[in-house]
């Protein structure tokens, strides 16, 4: 097991490379811990597979460094730096059974039969493959090869890491969320620094307990679950975490605030300070759609809204409301009944976050106390004018 | 133009792929098909396209019989969930390829080129070639090409299911605005439960060739007529319990007893099977005859902005949908609190005896 360190690392598939628009991963420094189960999340065409392929050595980066335990690897292969990797689709051989497939990375490396047996079935016996062991691989399911394929990257305890590409991209839909509670209990019971690469927000926040979220050749973040959620550092993890995403407003200054079209939006005293001491000129506000209050009455501090359509999707209804120009997305629990034209909405100051030049602008003293104060109640709790009695 | 589909049968090498299909799609109507992988979602649009014959039965548009019609002879377009395009031709003529095989006059081509593509937002890239595209525009090529011609029957077999989750979310709501102004039959066919009710309008659910259930897509989610209908119309999937009333007592499993008071006091003596959502289940109580379940978590999976708690015990096991995020270690004991009034009752044959959202409306 490894610490994995990424010292200023960047990479351009283009030799000749001098603007910064051809960098397929801009300068970036990064510490994956040892033992710590990681995603690296992000859209097609970020560049994480760029980074995965530089992780594990089959791409050598053309500048930085990358150091496990230290110690810089950017020149060894992948079996001199010891990652075991899984693909999205299954590598194994047809022709050799279960058992000797998943024994076979054992034996390479010259271990005691003895032991090579003790390890494959331990394998086996955790991703219940043990029916299967004298299987020959070829008449297995394409589910079933892929867990072969996870058994022989899993098989070995020597390895520095463990790097999944779309490990579950075969898998069948219901099957799926067996395959991620594996992976968990294995990452709890093996304790292995492992990776996990994908564009699936549900994959990654299952699978990690902290996310680097890729955007354009950056980590735009690297926290957890519930902090890209709660608290997206870069409106791209507002964005992308999320179904719908972020609200986000281009918004302008004023005073004691900021306003878009002839919306004025007060800022705390400790935001508003913030802002004055910086210059730029991009400036958003951000809510998610879960956690704007809506009222079907007039109601101080908040603001007339046209409903523009009613998304009902069974455990909860998507409003679309316009404020001036904007379109805004909120979202009700399904028993809430939703205003019919006109919705009165507010922005709890907990939860309206401000962006400069896409990056968060937070008092980190605030941040704090936000740690403190939201217990799981506040998260989903929704104020809403009109209670819904089920029986009327 | 309408169209209806009667008695149709469709048996193939001896398998039947279609029994008994009903159904009558009216003019500017949206019509999802929810079922699973292999439930006939597929056959039936070839049917309704005309690719396919049916074994028995007639296909009728606007009442006259097309049963024997092939699909050139029908107006209708198709987008299928691979991204099939012309690669040897720009996305322009793509998209103008049915009004060139409809000897559409060359004025009146470029102008309905233009107004798709500014619709489907593919504008700037009507000179570049298809492969050089994302597969976002790749499929709105595809569509754009399917709405260009006006089309009385377009239909979408899983056009989404390649693309990403937020190219998804775009489409999808595009779509639905494009078909508001639009008077053709929308025929869109999925796996997803979620995609239905995102979509809107009438949903029918089939299964093993069969339809289940046809109405407006929120209210089959919210009343289905069995537990198929539930169950196909619920992710994450609709727990399901078996249990017993007896003795003025419902008993889930062996040990979880409760008294059949309230909503449920009209259930006779018998075996059930008791539905209930994931989404209905909380960590808090809600109501004061809310049942407490302590169970084991198997694993929380999260989806960024919800978590879906698959959760054991000896006697059943539950799926819960939780808003926002919540972290649970595997094996962590838990405390769920179960809604007796959003309990779904069927019987042991899986017909509804009782939905609790009858029970709002009475």
């Amino acid at each position: 097991m490894s610490e994995i360190h990424l010292k200023s690392l960047a990479h351009s598939y283009d030799k000749t490379a001098s603007g910064s628009q051809v960098y397929a991963l801009r300068e970036m420094n990064h510490v994956w811990e040892q033992g710590g189960a990681y995603a690296l999340l992000g859209p097609s065409g970020c560049g994480k597979s760029t980074l995965l392929n530089i992780i594990s050595g089959l791409l050598t980066p053309s500048s930085g460094e990358v150091r496990f335990d230290g110690k810089v690897v950017n020149h060894l292969s992948p079996q001199e730096r010891n990652i075991a990797q899984v693909f999205q689709f299954p590598v194994i051989y047809d022709s050799m059974t279960v058992f000797d497939n998943l024994a076979f990375p054992l034996r390479n490396m010259k271990m005691a039969e003895a032991k090579v047996i003790s390890r494959v079935h331990d394998i086996a016996n955790i991703l219940e493959l043990h029916p299967l062991l004298k299987r020959k691989a070829r008449n297995l399911t394409a589910d079933e090869k892929q867990k072969v394929s996870m058994g022989r990257g899993l098989v070995r305890d020597d390895v520095s890491a463990i790097l999944f590409d779309e490990p579950l991209t075969v898998i069948d839909p219901q099957l799926k969320w067996k395959l991620r509670r594996k992976l968990k209990q294995i990452h709890e019971q093996f304790e292995l620094t492992m990776i996990y690469v994908t564009h699936d927000q549900l994959e990654a926040s299952t699978f990690a307990d902290k996310i680097a979220v890729m955007y354009d050749g950056k980590i735009v973040q690297f926290g957890t679950p519930r902090e890209l959620f709660e608290n997206p550092k870069h409106t791209f993890v507002g964005y992308f975490i999320g179904s719908p995403g972020m609200n986000l407003f281009s918004v302008q200054r004023t005073e004691g605030g900021v306003r878009f079209a002839d919306v004025s939006i007060p800022l705390e005293t400790s935001k508003q300070k913030l802002l004055d001491d910086l210059p730029q000129t991009n400036i958003k506000i951000g809510i998610r759609p879960e956690f704007i209050h809506v009222w079907n009455k007039p109601t101080t501090d908040a603001f007339e809204c046209q409903v523009q359509h009613i998304e009902d999707l069974g455990t909860y209804k998507i409003l679309t409301l316009t404020l001036g120009e904007h379109t805004i997305k909120a979202r009700l629990g399904e028993d809430h009944l939703p205003p019919e034209q006109v919705a009165y909405i507010s922005f709890p100051e907990q939860w309206l976050k401000l962006y400069v030049d896409e990056y968060l602008v937070e008092d980190t003293m605030l941040d704090s106390d936000i740690t403190i104060t939201h217990g799981e109640q506040s998260i989903t709790q929704k104020h809403i004018s009109t209670e819904v009695n089920r029986h009327a | 133009m309408s169209l209806s589909l009667e008695s149709v049968d469709s048996v193939v090498n001896g398998n039947l792929h279609l029994s008994q299909i009903n159904l009558s799609l009216q003019p500017g109507s949206f019509n999802v098909l929810l079922g699973r992988t292999l439930a006939g979602k597929t056959s039936l649009m070839r049917m309704m396209a005309g690719l396919d014959r049916p074994t028995s039965g007639r296909v009728l548009m606007d009442g006259a019989d097309v049963t024997g019609i092939p699909v050139q002879k029908r107006n209708i377009s198709m987008v299928y969930q691979q991204f099939i395009n012309y690669p040897n031709l720009t996305v322009r003529e793509n998209i103008a390829s049915p009004l060139r095989l409809a000897k559409t006059n060359a004025a009146e081509v470029e102008k309905r080129v233009l107004e798709t593509a500014d619709m489907l937002q593919i504008t700037p890239f009507l000179d570049s070639y298809p492969l050089a595209l994302s597969g976002g525009q790749q499929q709105r090529t595809a569509m754009a090409r399917a709405l260009v011609k006006d089309a009385s029957v377009i239909l979408f077999d899983e056009p989404l299911v390649n693309l990403d989750y937020k190219l998804r979310e775009e489409l999808r709501s595009e779509l639905r605005e494009l078909f508001k102004i639009r008077n053709a039959i929308a025929v869109y066919a999925t796996t997803e439960p979620n995609e239905a009710l995102a979509l809107g309008g009438t949903t029918t659910l089939l299964h093993e060739g069969k339809i289940i259930q046809t109405g407006p897509s929120a209210q089959v989610y919210r009343e289905p007529a069995n537990v198929i209908a539930a169950d196909l119309f619920s992710e994450p999937p609709i727990n399901l319990i078996s249990g017993q009333v007896k003795d003025n007592e419902v008993i889930f499993g062996e040990s979880v007893h409760f008294p059949l008071n309230q909503d449920l006091r009209n259930l006779t003596n018998g075996g059930y099977q008791f539905g209930v959502r994931p989404s209905h289940i909380g960590l808090v109580p809600h109501n004061d005859d809310d049942l407490e379940l302590s169970m084991k978590v198997e694993l929380a999976e999260i989806s960024g902005s919800e978590t879906f708690l698959h959760l054991t015990s000896p006697q059943f096991n539950l799926v819960v949908q939780l808003s926002g995020v919540h972290a649970y270690h595997t094996d962590a004991a838990i405390k769920v609190y179960l809604p007796i009034h959003k309990l779904f009752v069927f019987n042991l044959d899986g017909d509804m005896v009782q939905s609790p959202f009858a029970l709002v409306n009475a």
